[in-house]
C-alpha cells in the first residue's frame, strides 16, 4: 500500500491520560493502525503530554480504581482506596505493573513510542497545556509539532476514525 | 520454505503485528513470510491484518501452543 494513496484511511487520537496503564491504548492503536496502512495523528493534551517527555517516568495509582485487579501469587488483589493513599503504594503498584509487563511479553511504553516515531505517526502537543503547566518543548521528544484545538479539528474532520482516550 | 521467518513467540499484542509489518517489507513482492507466535489473540489479528493490508494468508496452524501463519506479500 502506497503511503501517498489518496484512498488511505486516517485516524486521529486525542490522548488525555499520562499514567502507565492509560498510556497503552493510544500507543497500541496508533502503532497497529500505522502497521495496517492507516495515517495516524495523535494530539496530546493535559496529562497525556507526560507521554511525550524525553524522560518517561510513568506511574499508576490504584486510587479511584475499584476495577483495577492485579494478579498476585496465583490470586487477584484489589486495593481499597484507603490503601491507595499510603505513601509508597503508587511506587509499589507501578513496580508490580512493570514486572507484569515484562513477564507477559507486553511492549514497554518507550518501545511503543519508538515504534510510533518510526512509523511516521504525527504527534502534536497541545500548546495551551504546555503554557498552563509550564512545560517546555525542549523536554519533549524530537519531531513533535505544537498546535491547538483548530489544528486538531482540521485533522479530525479529514479522518475516518477519531478517538478520545 | 518461506522467504523469511519471524519468531514472535513470547510477545504480546501488538508486537507480533508490528514486527510482521516490518518483516513483510523485507520480503520481495509475492514472497512469503512465516510468523510464529504464542499469543492466542494473534490468530484473529493476523487474519484482520491480512484482510486490511491486502496481503494473503496462505496457511494457519497450531502446534503445542505455537501458532504459525504463512503470509504472501501481496499488499
Amino acid at each position: 500500500m502506497s503511503q501517498t494513496d489518496s484512498n488511505q484511511k486516517s485516524m486521529s487520537i486525542i490522548v488525555t491520560k499520562g499514567t502507565l496503564d492509560w498510556a497503552y491504548p493510544p500507543f497500541i492503536l496508533a502503532t497497529t493502525a500505522a502497521a495496517m496502512g492507516v495515517n495516524v495523528s495523535m494530539f496530546f493534551t493535559f496529562y497525556g503530554l507526560a507521554l511525550l517527555k524525553k524522560d518517561l517516568d510513568l506511574q499508576i495509582s490504584p486510587l479511584g480504581k475499584p476495577d483495577m485487579v492485579m494478579p498476585l501469587a496465583g490470586m487477584h488483589m484489589k486495593m481499597p482506596n484507603i490503601v491507595g493513599v499510603i505513601p509508597g503504594v503508587n511506587a509499589m503498584a507501578t513496580t508490580m505493573m512493570k514486572n507484569l509487563i515484562a513477564k507477559k511479553g507486553v511492549a514497554s511504553i518507550p518501545t511503543l513510542r519508538e515504534a510510533a516515531v518510526e512509523s511516521d505517526i504525527e504527534m502534536i502537543a497541545c500548546q495551551m497545556t504546555l503554557d498552563l503547566f509550564e512545560m517546555k518543548k525542549e523536554d519533549m521528544i524530537d519531531g513533535i509539532k505544537l498546535g491547538g484545538a483548530a489544528t486538531y479539528m482540521e485533522k479530525a474532520l479529514a479522518s475516518d476514525i477519531n478517538l478520545y482516550i | 520454505m518461506a522467504d523469511k521467518v519471524l519468531d514472535a513467540k513470547g510477545l504480546n499484542c501488538p508486537l507480533p503485528i508490528l514486527k510482521a509489518k516490518k518483516a513483510i517489507l523485507e520480503v520481495p513482492k509475492d514472497g512469503t513470510l512465516e510468523v510464529l507466535s504464542t499469543d492466542p489473540g494473534s490468530v484473529a489479528d493476523f487474519q484482520a491484518f491480512c484482510r486490511t493490508t491486502g496481503n494473503t494468508m496462505l496457511e494457519t496452524g497450531e502446534d503445542n501452543g505455537v501458532y504459525r501463519f504463512l503470509i504472501r506479500h501481496t499488499g
